[in-house]
């Protein structure tokens, strides 16, 4: 059951992010990546990381696609005018930086094979404590340094995002 | 899961969601009785006794209406808005839990259809994605009232949902837990509008916004934009927008009724510790619950029709002033004062 979802999950994720980079209507290409958001929302669920999932939606799927595409709409860039944009240079750099992340991916997964890690957190010691208690915990323990250094990285982009935003201060 | 636990939980689903079905329609009758009677005039009279059965005669003909796609729309994303919405407001009721339990034939049956340990934040992603409706059935009508109806939905949910998800924080921090049973079960005693009255009060205002309201009812404001994001819609796709906005409305009565109104509780009198013998006095303890939720998510509709019937609508500069200078600080404020009042024990 679990593997079936996965793949059905796995196939819809590929092909609608393909379709992202490959739709010539940039609304188009942003209801494929929300739809690719809500897949990996799903395999989010399948792990047993309820919390998790609900953040991807409500952050991801809810609230920067939904800035996305209002920027979008409020542009109302046509097709024709978005596809002409792209000149040669790019399309050779964007050419050659796939291929180069291609070849090391590949080279990656065929040398190592990921198995998941040995702990203390497997599926049932944090249902039965409770996805979001035990997020929050190791927040605010193990990982409270990455997790300060964050919040200022992003009071610091607020801050950016003010001073570029006003006209005069 | 055997056989009868999946046959409970089919059963249950499709009791809720008819359920659901009738209380939009009833809503909407309700609506407009309640607004005809407030503008001292009769509202609906004639099909049926007082009216009764025009929500079924308004579902007929919207159902026989000419199903009208305009020629320059997207066609996909236009046919797909509606069926977003509908599909995001009816699973959010999916976790509420609308009664305690039910004891019938020796089976206990908990009376809700998720206890997911997520319960409130499954509300919010799902209200967050149902912006993606009300937004693209705005963009893909082609029609510049549709969409500024469009960018005012997208514009106004988003600046809402976060004093919204900021003044429950303050109910998060006094049960401890996110499962909406949990915080039911949390207020036995004390129902949480007497613990976090600003907390309510910020919570309250959002949920009005959410629902696309009077005063908040910008992006369909009819004197301005005829109709907004659903002003090309017609038949039963039109009809799709008018049940989700009910729904949406009952949900977020049940979500009020849940975080701040005690659940299905009554105050002073612990229903969960009642055990009657008899088979009839049980049943009236697993029913008794869902007469109290039901009642209360009643009075939180008929505030929000007699909201509608006594405020004039905000302009937009307005609600988005409100939005991120009064109600942001102030939930912010309510987050800091539950945690110091926390600290000393004082809650």
């Amino acid at each position: 059951m679990e593997a079936i979802l996965f793949y059905g999950l796995a196939a819809i994720m590929v092909v609608s992010s393909l379709m992202v980079i490959l739709r010539k209507n940039p609304v188009h290409s942003a209801l494929f990546l929300v739809l690719t958001f809500l897949c990996l929302a799903v395999l989010y669920l399948l792990l047993n990381a309820q919390f998790i999932a609900a953040i991807q939606v409500i952050v991801y799927a809810g609230a920067i696609m939904v800035l996305f595409i209002f920027v979008i709409m409020l542009l109302n860039l046509e097709s024709e005018v978005a596809s002409k944009s792209s000149h040669g240079l790019q399309k050779f750099w964007a050419m050659a930086i796939s291929i180069v992340l291609a070849i090391s991916f590949v080279s990656i997964m065929t040398v190592r094979v990921f198995t998941g890690g040995k702990g203390d957190f497997s599926p049932e010691a944090v249902n039965a404590a409770g996805n979001s208690e035990v997020i929050g915990r190791l927040l605010f323990t193990e990982f409270l340094l990455p997790f300060e250094i964050t919040s200022v990285l992003l009071l610091a982009a607020i801050i950016g995002a003010i001073v570029l935003a006003k006209k005069k201060l | 899961m055997d056989l009868i636990t999946l046959s409970i939980m089919l059963l249950k689903i499709i009791v809720v969601f008819i359920a659901m079905l009738l209380g939009v329609a009833y809503l909407t009758w309700l609506e407009r009785k309640v607004l005809g009677h407030m503008q001292v005039r009769y509202g609906p009279m004639r099909v049926g006794w007082h009216g009764l059965l025009q929500p079924i005669a308004d579902g007929i003909k919207l159902f026989f209406k000419e199903d009208i796609v305009v020629a320059n729309a997207n066609k996909v994303i236009y046919v797909l808005a509606p069926f977003v919405v509908t599909v995001c407001a009816f699973a959010s009721f999916a976790v509420v839990p609308f009664g305690n339990e039910l004891t019938i034939f020796g089976q206990t049956i908990p009376l809700r259809i998720a206890d997911v340990n997520i319960g409130i934040l499954y509300i919010f992603a799902l209200s967050s994605l149902s912006v993606y409706g009300l937004t693209f059935a705005g963009w893909s009508s082609n029609n510049k009232y549709a969409l500024m109806g469009g960018l005012r939905a997208s514009a106004q949910m988003i600046s809402y949902e976060l004093p919204a998800g900021l003044s429950i924080i303050g109910v998060l921090m006094l049960t401890g837990s996110l499962s909406m049973v949990e915080i039911v079960n949390a207020q036995k005693d004390l129902w949480f509008i007497i613990k976090q009255p600003l907390g309510f009060i910020l919570f309250l205002i959002c949920s009005v916004a959410e629902c696309n309201r009077t005063p908040f009812d910008l992006p369909e404001a009819e004197s301005e934009l005829v109709a907004g994001f659903h002003v090309e819609y017609s038949s039963m796709k039109f009809a799709l927008f008018f049940l989700a906005e009910y729904a949406h409305m009952i949900v977020m009565a049940s979500l009020v009724t849940t975080l701040f109104l005690g659940g299905w509780h009554l105050p002073f009198i612990d229903i969960s510790s009642l055990h009657p013998t008899t088979l009839i006095g049980q049943l009236v303890v697993s029913l008794l619950p869902i007469c109290v939720f039901g009642v209360k998510v009643f009075c939180f509709l008929f505030f929000l029709i007699w909201l509608r019937a006594t405020y004039p609508r905000l302009r937009y500069d307005q609600l988005m002033k409100f939005g991120w200078k009064v109600l942001f600080p102030l939930a912010l404020f309510n987050i800091v004062l539950t945690a110091i009042l926390q600290i000393f024990n004082l809650l």
